[in-house]
């Protein structure tokens, strides 16, 4: 009998050892003439537990990690392949675990469970379901489902997916070509669920760009995905040769006369392509600078076409709408933050990894129920969520309701869900200043208060931090944030300002530390 | 990224690359990653390569490959070797591992190590960011990675790894 072992195969399982650790397997099998077949899954996203390795078992799989390189010969020895056995590492069955079973895995269902670039997988697990469905459809159809999902922009501005669709397919192109350019160029720190999808789950992007493109009459679609994540491409482009020879891209997409066809395109390392307008300026073949709106993307986007630009996790959410039902998706979530949201939890966490939530429990649960508090078990001080343009958090805030309006009634933003966990040690106006130093390295340069104020706020933190007339020196950063926040054309500059006036309403006391030792030196 | 299999100038090489893929859709990206991939680097002498066959200025080809932090115009080191610089990794020590990198290699980021083996660079996120600090050297990504272990990996960087298993 073949005993069937499934070993992750995602960037972080890959990069705590889970290649190594698929290849002792094998051997170490054959040493001991067992018969295994060493699979290679996505990873169920529960990261402090990788390399997970699971086993097939008529009961379901059972789970062992994290896995390391000595543990292999004690694993033999307890006949893991039989799954319900004694082991230091078991972990019982896995979809029991909590951290799995209390999420709500609507995007994220077949993560970990399929082979990422199987297409068998992905068909015997609903896939391409939403696609079957959606060809039956019209357009306004597609569009009207899109828009009763609920379904709002991933990337974090939030804007209703539905009514970008609507203008898209309602305004004629003048060269008779509308694209789909899907915004794969995820790089907010502490988030990795694009990475997530196109590793883990490649099929399902192309499946909702596809429906994406039925749904405006768009023809072409492009994947910008950043050039940090050369698995993503390498999967992506491997699902998307086959979609091909299977009839699911191309002249005729499941026989049915419907024509899509489908590029990745490779960023550069620039974050500020992560902004739409910038990001079809580098598909363009140009420096990403940001253009001024309107036009709407909508409206005049790539090559100057109507283009539909939605993020990896909007496109990705689609067809489970079309598969499951507009309700089915719209039925959960809090206020006007309808659906799932797939949470990041990252950082100096215990518990770290993918958390899949209908929008609604608060950030304490996902900070501490899921995530179990810090990695090294200090106190918790401090919280960024949104990537490197949203506001910290602090102690006082982690109530607040998981939903686009309830943070921004918070000064704060959601963003791509990713949240970055700090303990007691962290400096507060040491990450005010890095938010400026980021801002230095990544502004595209076409907004001044960007360009220059991010370089004039990283000195003027810097004369704080010394304690060089720190009351001013505050007043006169306060200042420089307005200037950023009211004269840059997008979020970049627009929004830095975010967690520098965070950390310096909430954890004032790092910024004045030196401020107060230098009169005391002086009365001495 | 690994550069040790990048091969030496060549226009021949460099002018089919670009033949291949001029008549993409804003082709210039492409063409620059091909270019680098192939070559380590995007040498000057490929810039007015690029720029005929675009039928753009080679201004504007520069403009292009000093916006974009992942092109460089001068061959790295053997092996390149990204710190992630970005807020997750923060909080999980990564300053103290760039300082312990930087006094490791004698260099600061952008630079080469004399032997020419290693140039550091900054990256800000790897999507790695439940397990870091994180470093990538060359496509392969590394977690929880502290000042031990990036002595270990550098040790092993210094001669061509043979693959036993």
């Amino acid at each position: 009998m073949t005993f069937r072992i499934h070993v992750p195969s995602d960037t972080t399982a890959k990069a705590r050892g889970a290649d190594r650790i698929a290849r002792l397997i094998e051997i170490v099998a054959e040493e001991h003439k067992v018969d295994v077949e060493v699979r290679r899954n996505g990873t169920r996203g529960l990261y402090w537990i990788e390399p997970l390795v699971e086993v097939d078992t008529e009961a379901g799989r059972y789970g062992f990690g994290p896995v390391k390189e000595g543990d292999i010969e004690s694993l033999f020895a307890a006949e893991f392949w039989k799954g319900d056995v004694e082991h230091a590492l078991a972990l019982g069955l896995v979809e029991e675990i909590p951290y799995l079973k209390r999420q709500e895995r609507f995007t994220f269902a077949r993560l970990g469970i399929t082979n990422p670039v199987s297409l068998e997988d992905y068909q015997a697990n609903d896939g391409f379901k939403g696609l079957e469905n959606a060809i039956k459809l019209s357009s306004q159809q597609i569009v009207d489902a899109v828009k009763e999902s609920g379904l709002r922009g991933r990337g974090g501005a939030a804007f209703p997916t539905g009514i970008k669709w609507q203008t898209v397919l309602d305004v004629e192109s003048p060269k008779n070509q509308k694209y789909i350019v899907c915004n794969a160029d995820e790089g907010d720190s502490g988030t990795f669920a694009d990475r997530l999808v196109m590793e883990c789950d490649p099929y399902m992007l192309i499946e909702g760009m596809t429906i994406a493109g039925l749904a405006v009459g768009a023809t072409q679609g492009y994947i910008y995905c950043r050039s940090e994540y050369p698995l993503s491409i390498e999967n992506l482009n491997l699902a998307i040769k086959t979609a091909y020879e299977n009839n699911l891209l191309g002249a005729d997409i499941l026989c049915s006369g419907n024509h899509f066809d489908l590029e990745v395109r490779m960023g550069a390392g620039a974050y500020i392509c992560g902004e739409e307008t910038s990001l079809l300026e580098s598909l363009e073949g140009k420096r990403g600078l940001v253009r001024a709106k309107p036009p709407l993307p909508a409206i005049v986007g790539l090559f100057g076409q109507p283009t539909v630009v939605n993020n990896v996790l909007s496109l990705a959410a689609v067809p489970f709408i079309m598969d499951k039902g507009a309700k089915a998706y719209a039925d959960v979530g809090v206020g006007r933050s309808r659906g799932t949201l797939p949470f990041q939890v990252a950082g100096n966490v215990k518990f770290g990894g993918l958390v899949e939530l209908a929008f609604g429990p608060t950030l304490n649960e996902l900070m501490f129920e899921f995530g179990g508090g810090t990695r090294n078990g200090r106190p918790l001080r401090a919280v960024q969520v949104g990537g490197p343009l949203g506001a910290y958090l602090h102690e006082g805030q982690w109530d607040t309701p998981l939903g686009y309006e309830e943070f921004s009634q918070k000064d704060a933003v959601l963003g791509h869900g990713g949240v970055v966990m700090f303990d007691d040690t962290v400096d507060m106006s040491e990450q005010a200043r890095f938010s400026m130093e980021f801002c230095v390295a990544e502004s595209c340069g076409k907004c001044t208060p960007c360009r220059i104020g991010s370089t004039r706020g990283v000195e003027v933190i810097d004369r704080i931090r010394e304690g060089k007339n720190v009351d001013a020196n505050m007043e006169l950063l306060s200042d420089l944030c307005e200037t950023m926040l009211d004269g840059s054309l997008c979020a970049m500059g627009g929004m830095t300002p975010f967690p520098v006036q965070s950390a310096m309403k909430h954890f004032t006391e790092d910024f004045v530390k030196n401020a107060v030792s230098a009169t005391q030196a002086k009365e001495v | 990224m690994t550069t040790s299999k990048a091969v030496a100038w060549e226009p021949v090489t460099a002018q089919a690359i670009i033949d291949e893929l001029k008549s993409k859709p804003g082709a210039l990206l492409p063409i620059l990653h091909a270019i680098q991939d192939r070559f380590s680097y995007v040498p000057e002498e490929a810039v007015s390569l690029i720029a005929q066959a675009l039928k753009l200025t080679r201004a504007e080809v520069h403009g292009v490959i000093s916006f974009y932090h992942h092109f460089r115009t001068h061959q790295p080191g053997r092996h390149v070797v990204e710190i992630c610089r970005a807020e997750a990794c923060q909080a999980q020590g990564s300053r103290a591992l760039e300082s312990h990198v930087k006094a490791t290699l004698g260099v600061d980021y952008h630079q080469t190590t004399a032997d020419r083996n290693i140039t550091l660079e900054p990256v800000y996120c790897l999507g790695n960011c439940s397990c870091g600090p994180s470093i990538r050297v060359g496509d392969d990504i590394h977690a929880d990675v502290d000042a031990t272990r990036f002595d270990e990996l550098v040790e092993g960087l210094k001669t061509d790894r043979v693959e036993i298993l």
